[in-house]
Order: C-alpha cells, then structure tokens, then sequence
C-alpha cells in the first residue's frame, strides 16, 4: 500500500468523530536540472509527504496543511480547535459522498525513478544541438502519489508522473526555444528540442523594429497554451462567472465555430489523477464546442452556489481563486505551420509569449510581450526577425468568429504562462493581433 | 535543530562535496479570507524540513526532505553531493565563493503582538465588517478581504562553520471592492493591490486602520464605473507610492540581480539590460533617483538578519543621483562578478535552493509631497494602486495598469479617470523622474508574491517608495 494511503487513513483515525473531515495526502519524489550559459548550474530535488485536512464542526470549517509527520496529532487537534471557533459557514457544501473514481494511470515507473545523470543526458543532448550558442534551461522530472479519504467513507488514490525539457538557444542578438512535456522521460527529446530552440535562434538574427499595430498572426503552442490557460482561469472560472467577473456566457457562440476545447484528465496524453481535492471524480468537460460556451467549473462550494453539481475542479485553493481547468485539450485542425504561413500576405509568427497579465477579467484584455523569435511573415514566407513587441489585446476577441483561419496540426503539450503540463494545444492562425509597443516602446 | 542541520552537512562533505550548507526550516503560514462578508477560507500551513546545499565544482546539488531525523538530514546531504556531481557532465567554470565571516549568531524579528496569538476570530470580524462597509455602498458586488501571516524558524549550518538561527515574523493583509458593469469590472483595493506586508506582528495590521477606509474603497471602486476611461497621450505621470514600489521593484529589483545580468536565468526569469562593464556609468535616471538595497530596514518586508549563506543582513547602493552602482548579489554570483557579496540569497522554505532575491529594494525620500507636486503640475494624471503589470525578460518595456486615475489640470485634481495605463522603456522613463515626495508618504510596501526560479519560489520583498512624478510619459494604452 501506498504511504499516502497509509498517511491519510492515519490522520482521519485521529480526527475520529469529531468533525467532518477530508484528508488528501501527497507525496514522492520532485527533480528539477536547470542549466544556463550551456552547463548545469542548478540542480534540485525533493522528497517527502504533504498532508492537507479540512474539517468541519457544526457547519464551522478550518483547512490545515503540514509535512510535519512526527507531529500529527497537534496538527488535528490545531486544525479541529480552531474550526470551533468558527462561526458557521453557511456555504459549507459537504463532503464528497463515496463514488467511483477511475484512475487514469497516468505514471509511468521510469519517469519516476528518473536519476540525475538521466536529466543531465537530455541537457547535454539539449546544448549539443546549438552549437556555437548559449543554452539555458531545465529537465524536470516527477512523481507523485495522491490519495484522498473522508469520513462518509469515500476513499481515492492516483498516482502520476510528468517530464519535462524546456529551454532556449541564445546567440549574441537573439534566442529561440524548444519545449516537451510528456507523462513518460523516454518520450522527451533533447535533441530534437534543443534543435528547434537553436534554428528559431539562428532566423531570430538581424531582427528589426516593427511598427506597432494590428497584424495576421500564426500563433505557435506556446502562445495557445496560455491563451487556454487565460481562458480557464479567468473564463471558464465557475467562481468568477458566479461573480459577473467573467466573459463566459454558457449556450452563447463566442468563439470561431472551428474552436473545440475541453478538460480532460481522462485522455490518455493527460498528466494527474482521477480526482481533485475534494474527492470528486474528474471527468471530461466541454468548455468549448463548436464556438459555443459549454460550461463553466465547478469544485463544490461553486457549485452549490450554483445550484449543480462539481465538475472536478476542487484543486487546493479554489475556494479563493475559484476551480480552474488544468487539463485543457484544444482540438486540432489539419493545416501544417508550413501552410498557415503560406497563407498570411503580411503578418507575424510569434513562438511564445511572456510575461502576459489581464488588465480587465470581464473582457479578458491582456497585455504581454512576444519572446524567443518573432517572424515577419511577407506574401507567405517568413522574411525576417522582429525585435520583440508588446500586445495589449482581448483573448476572447481574438478567438471570435470568423477570426480563426486555420488550426494547426500540430497539437502537443505546450508550456504557457502557468508552466508546463496544462495545456495540449496546437498552433493557431488569426484574423488579428493588437500589437501596442515595440522593443523602443 | 543545529545538530540535523550539521548531519545533512557531514553527509554531504562525507560524499565529496567541496563545501556544503543546510538549513532546517520550520515555519507556520496562517491564511484568511473573507469574501461578501462572509469566512471564505482559513488556512493553518505547517512546513518543517530540512534542505542542504553541495557545491562540486561548477554546479551546486540540492536535496530536501521533510523527514527531521539525523539519518534522513545525512542521507539529503549524501544525495545532494550526489546531484552537483551529476551536474559535471555538463559541466563549466568552477563556481567559487566569496569570503564572508563565519558567524554563530541569532536573530530575531522586532514585533509587539504575535500574529499567532490574536484569536481567528478577531481577525475575521474584523474583515466581515470592512467588507460589509464596502458591500453597503451601491455598485459594489464584490467585497474581499485577507490576512496572512508567517512565523519562520531557520537553523542553519555551513561546512565553513557557520551556525545562525532566526526567528522572523511577518504580517499583513488588504481588502478590495468590485464593482461590476456593463462588460466590465471596476477595482478598489486597500491598502494596496494584493495588501500590505510588512515583517513585524499583528500591530502592522492594526496601524493601517482597515475599517476607517472600506467605505471611500467602495465609494471610488463604484465610481469608476462611470469614469471616462483615460484618454491615450503623452502626459505627465504621477505615481502614488504602491504603483512606484511595484515600478521599482520591476525594472529596478529584477534588473539588478547579478544572477540574471550572468544569464543564470536567461530561461525563465529571463536577463537585464544591465551590463557588468557599465557598472558605475551606466545612466538608469535622473539624479533625483537614488535606490538602495537595504536588508537592515525596520518593519520592512525584505529584512532579516542573515541571509541563507549567512551573509548578514547590509545596506547596499544600486543607484545613486541617477548612475547604476550596485547590484543584488550572494556569494558565488558576486565572486564571479568581482564584487563583495550582498547577502541577498535566500530560499522559498527548506525545500528550495536559495537564490538571489531582492531585499528591500527601494528609492530614497525626496523632499516634496503629492499635494505639492500636484500644485506644480500643468497637464497630467495621477495613478494609484496597480492592476496589471508586465514587463519583457530585459526589464526594459513595460506597461502597468492601476486601478484608478485622476486627470491633473493646471495644478489641481481634475476627474477620476478608469482603466488608466502607462507604457514606457526603463531608462528613459527613469531619466523622467522629476519631483519625488518624502517626509511620511514615505513607506516601506510589501511584495509578498515575489515569484523566481525553476521549481518557482516566492519570496517577500520590500520597496520603500513616496509618490513621484515622470516629466512626459506615453498613458492611455488599450486593447
């Protein structure tokens, strides 16, 4: 048995019967190889338990994190006494009733013994590819136990792994970079990601001002990746579309007809476990079908607000920040990058964004820069670097109608601005971009 | 906890580490949040464990683990002498250490009233009643408010000798109002965005009198619901004291730290405009900018004794009458460099290696105040309290959004103005500081979402800053 299973079964004994109680307990093994000016110059990792209880005495509820095993009776007693002492939640919505829950088997045994000198292999493989240049960046490897029990007797456990390599090619005057993630090591790639990080690195030289404004775009995955992840957060939000804080209309056709996007930690590509921290199962969820809002997330308090049911999105901290979708899919369209770039007269290729914020949540208008290789597209070629630029656009304008031209092929995980393993997404071809500033402002 | 901190230690000098530091961190985290006057959240964090550090030539190995046994402090160190030995197959230039002096020492945070000790209960009637106050004014829909607070215990132990333990509080929290339009959301936050830290104990919280301003939060929160939204332009910019703190700390406090001038970060974080052999030439503003990094401030949020190499604390001059001089720096990075080390290392937690991080980054007093640069301005707008910042891995091009703004006309506050921006490029906006206030609109604001690194740390930052103002400034940007 797993220890997390162990563990949680411990600290609901302790809790007995004088509250209602839910434990999730995480653990394993965390490694992370960070390497700049093409050597490794950081090195992490990380092992042990993470146990979090909320309990609930008479309708008053206090949560408790610690990773102070040697202590846990303090540790309930604390978290019991101080729920006492509440007044009466009157959003309280329960715990999870026992239900099935399916384990996705996202793990994989490899990845999660993962060595050192097995992520040094992907960096060195990574800095070999861009010869001549400067590299940076990081090999992660990870794998967690989940389990989750409370005390009407429902019981769950989960278990992934995630990989990932990540970094970028720097020459005097430019950088370019390259990312994969994937639940299983042996899918990652050095090589071929360092390659593409160095060739966007070489075309990035002898990059010019361009004058701000709108412009065609054909977005890479990274740059889909946090749109989708925008989207999610601040969207498709059931706390903040309870709020009138966001842009979602359910049953409304906001977005281009050829849009699809969903959460699925069912997928066989997805990374994570079955359920969130509330025990709920997870399941697919429709966010986007066809153009048309599908539905918001929920964790349980959301949803009973509401007036339906969790969708699975009770993930720590969701009670503040509202149930995000973490395991978002955008369905692929059939062009190549090749043919979306052939059909833009003028316009640009951007790789990545950084560094985006929302300066309204109702309208989800962002502002952010382009990093790591923006391309002047000219009558279907790509003719030159641009210097990097500044947006300052509304996500869901420019996913409109009408205003998505093509979808890439080339659906894979993306890193975005949340990090890595969130988002599955592939490249886009759109109407417009808002560009508002260039590298002189 | 010194003795788990020196097993981790000889573990890791047992296992070939050419040096080797650890650090047993114990600390508790008490979150609250109140939303619509109602308990939204209360959270109790515990985190204790232990992290070591080994340098191997060019790499550093970490390892930690929450198990705060002898055997498991041992087997981390043995692990992470492992890990930096792993990192020489990709290997550079050895990574030397600057001398500091070994210190036994102890430290602890100045603070009356321990956070830890005034009941919950208090806590949350108090944010129930400032956020009903804001929830009483028409037009307000929403209504938060929190309260955070740390207790942190380091022990830590270097191969050279060092054994320092701290004990270092820190409190503070905010509310905010939202006001919900037609395609639009409206915000008013208190007392800055995202609220204000400060180390200290709950008598920080008690100072900012929290319920004598929700309903003006409200009131302005509303109101701009039927502002005009600002009109874009070139126009002087006057900044209140939050939004300069959060403009400091971005292209500013990033932009000095020498791990990211030597690339270390060029990845993620990403560089700095700055150039190591520009050092003492280098233009960064006008000559009434003066920034210091200084970790002995009280009642700052960046302030300590020691930082996480055990380093103490030191005040350090960045800029001085507009020429960059100085730069945010721990022992490996300023050896490099050719420079004294700053003692600005530290680390999110045991479980994160420590890097450098600002302290408390902040620009001098001046010696004039809002109202009278306000008198003294012909055509401008006056910003407070941020709402979105972003700026490019250089720090150079920028752009924040506050949260509310008031045209100013021929030396008078004119009408409240929404959605106010500004956009500009590091130095040049910095060589536009032209009058800059002192005296007690002089505060040290709290950053307590700092976030770096890979795996990402947050650390607690401070920025000392008084209102100012920027001669000619491009406002107004929009989608």
């Amino acid at each position: 048995m797993s220890r997390t299973i162990e563990l949680a079964h411990d600290v609901l004994e302790r809790v007995g019967d004088r509250a209602e109680a839910e434990v999730v307990v995480t653990g394993g093994v965390s490694s992370l190889t960070r390497f700049a000016n093409s050597f490794i110059h950081q090195n992490v990792a990380e092992e042990g338990h993470g146990v979090s209880l909320r309990v609930a005495v008479d309708g008053k509820v206090n949560a408790g994190a610690t990773t102070s095993l040697e202590n846990l009776d303090e540790f309930v007693d604390n978290t019991i006494s101080i729920a006492e002492l509440q007044r009466v939640d009157e959003n309280w919505p329960g715990l999870a009733q026992p239900l099935d829950v399916t384990d996705p088997r996202h793990y994989d045994a490899f990845t999660a013994e993962a060595t050192p000198d097995d992520r040094a292999g992907q960096v060195a493989d990574f800095v070999a590819a861009g010869s001549g240049m400067r590299a940076a960046g990081f090999c992660e490897t990870l794998g967690h136990d989940v389990a989750f029990v409370n005390t009407v007797g429902h019981r769950a456990f989960g278990r992934y792994t995630r990989a990932t390599i990540d970094g970028i090619h720097q020459t005097e005057e430019s950088a370019g970079s390259g990312h994969a993630t994937s639940r299983r090591f042996v899918e990652l790639d050095g090589s071929a990601v360092g390659a593409t990080a160095a060739s966007r690195a070489r075309q990035g030289m002898d990059a010019f001002d361009l004058k701000p404004g709108e412009y065609e775009v054909v977005l890479a995955p990274e740059c889909v990746g946090t749109i989708g992840i925008f989207l999610a957060n601040y969207g498709f939000n059931g706390k903040q579309h309870a709020e009138g804080q966001s842009f979602a209309e359910v049953g409304h056709r906001q977005f281009d007809a050829a849009l699809n996007l969903y959460d699925d930690v069912h997928d066989v590509r997805a990374i994570g476990v079955g359920f969130d921290a509330e025990g709920t199962p997870r399941r697919r969820l429709d966010l986007i079908k066809n153009g048309v809002t599908e539905a918001v997330a929920h964790n349980r308090r959301s949803a009973a607000k509401a007036g339906t049911h969790s969708t699975g999105h009770g993930d720590p901290g969701s009670d503040q920040w509202g149930p995000i979708p973490a395991h978002l899919f955008l369905e692929p369209g059939e062009s190549s990058v090749d043919e979306m770039i052939a059909s833009v007269e003028r316009g640009l290729y951007v790789s990545t964004f950084n560094y985006c914020r929302v300066l309204d949540p109702k309208t989800l208008a962002v502002t952010g820069l382009t990093r790591n290789g923006t391309f002047m597209i000219e009558n279907g070629r790509i003719t030159g670097a641009v210097t990097n630029m500044r947006f300052t656009q509304s996500f869901v304008d420019a996913l409109a109608q009408g205003r998505v031209h093509a979808i890439g092929s080339d659906a894979r995980f993306a890193d975005s601005e949340f990090g890595p393993g969130f988002t599955y997404v592939p490249s886009l071809h759109l109407e417009g971009w808002n560009f508002t500033g260039g590298a002189a402002g | 906890m010194f003795d788990l901190a020196q097993a981790a230690v000889e573990g890791a000098l047992a296992a070939g580490a050419q040096y080797a530091d650890a650090r047993v961190v114990i600390s508790k985290n008490q979150a609250i949040s109140v939303f619509n006057a109602e308990p939204l959240s209360i959270d109790q964090i515990e985190r204790a464990g232990v992290g070591v550090r080994a340098l191997t030539g060019s790499g550093w190995g970490f390892y930690a683990v929450s198990d705060l046994t002898p055997a498991a402090a041992r087997r981390a160190g043995e692990q992470s002498a492992a890990i930096s030995r792993a990192s020489a197959s990709v290997p550079g230039p050895d990574m030397p250490l600057a001398d500091v002096p070994v210190v036994e020492d102890s430290y602890e945070t100045p603070h009356q009233e321990d956070p830890f000790v005034v009941p919950v209960s208090e806590k949350v009637d108090m944010l129930i009643a400032v956020t009903k106050t804001m929830l009483e004014v028409d037009g307000v829909a929403l209504a938060s408010g929190s309260l955070a607070f740390w207790d942190t215990n380091k022990w830590f132990v270097s191969s050279q000798g060092h054994r320092i333990h701290q004990h270092l509080v820190e409190s503070g929290g905010g509310y905010d109002a939202t006001a919900l339009g037609e395609g639009e959301t409206q915000r008013r936050s208190y007392p800055q965005s995202f609220g204000q830290y400060e180390t200290g104990g709950y008598e920080t919280v008690r100072r900012w009198d929290y319920e004598g301003n929700a309903g003006r939060i409200g009131e302005e929160a509303a109101a701009l619901l039927a502002a005009p939204d600002l009109e874009e332009g070139e126009k002087s910019l006057i900044l209140e004291g939050s939004q300069l703190a959060l403009q400091i700390h971005e292209s500013v406090g990033h932009a000095i730290e020498l791990d990211r001038i030597l690339g270390w970060e060029a990845a993620f974080a990403g560089t700095s405009h700055l150039e190591l052999s520009k050092l003492n030439t280098h233009r960064y503003g006008s000559p009434l900018m003066n920034i210091t990094a200084d970790a002995t401030l009280p009642g700052a949020l960046g302030t300590f004794g020691y930082d996480d190499e055990g380093t103490a604390a030191q005040r350090v001059d960045i800029v001085k009458e507009g020429t960059w001089v100085g730069v945010l720096s721990g022992r490996d990075s300023a050896s490099i460099a050719g420079l004294p080390p700053g003692g600005m290392v530290r680390g999110d937690g045991y479980n994160r290696l420590p890097m450098v991080r600002m302290t408390n980054v902040g620009l001098l007093a001046g010696d004039s105040s809002l109202e009278e640069i306000i008198a003294d301005t012909r055509d401008g707008v006056y910003m407070a309290t941020n709402r979105s910042w972003s700026i490019d891995d250089k720090r150079l091009n920028f752009q924040f959004g506050c949260e509310i703004g008031w045209e100013v006309k021929d030396g008078k506050l004119g009408r409240m103005v929404k959605n106010p921006t500004y956009t500009g490029i590091t130095p040049q906006f910095w060589g536009q500081l032209d009058k800059l206030a002192g005296g007690d609109e002089w505060v040290h604001w709290g950053t307590p979402n700092c976030g770096k690194g890979q795996p990402m740390q947050v650390a607690h930052t401070g920025h000392s800053a008084a209102p100012g103002r920027f001669a000619t400034v491009r406002v107004g940007v929009s989608a």
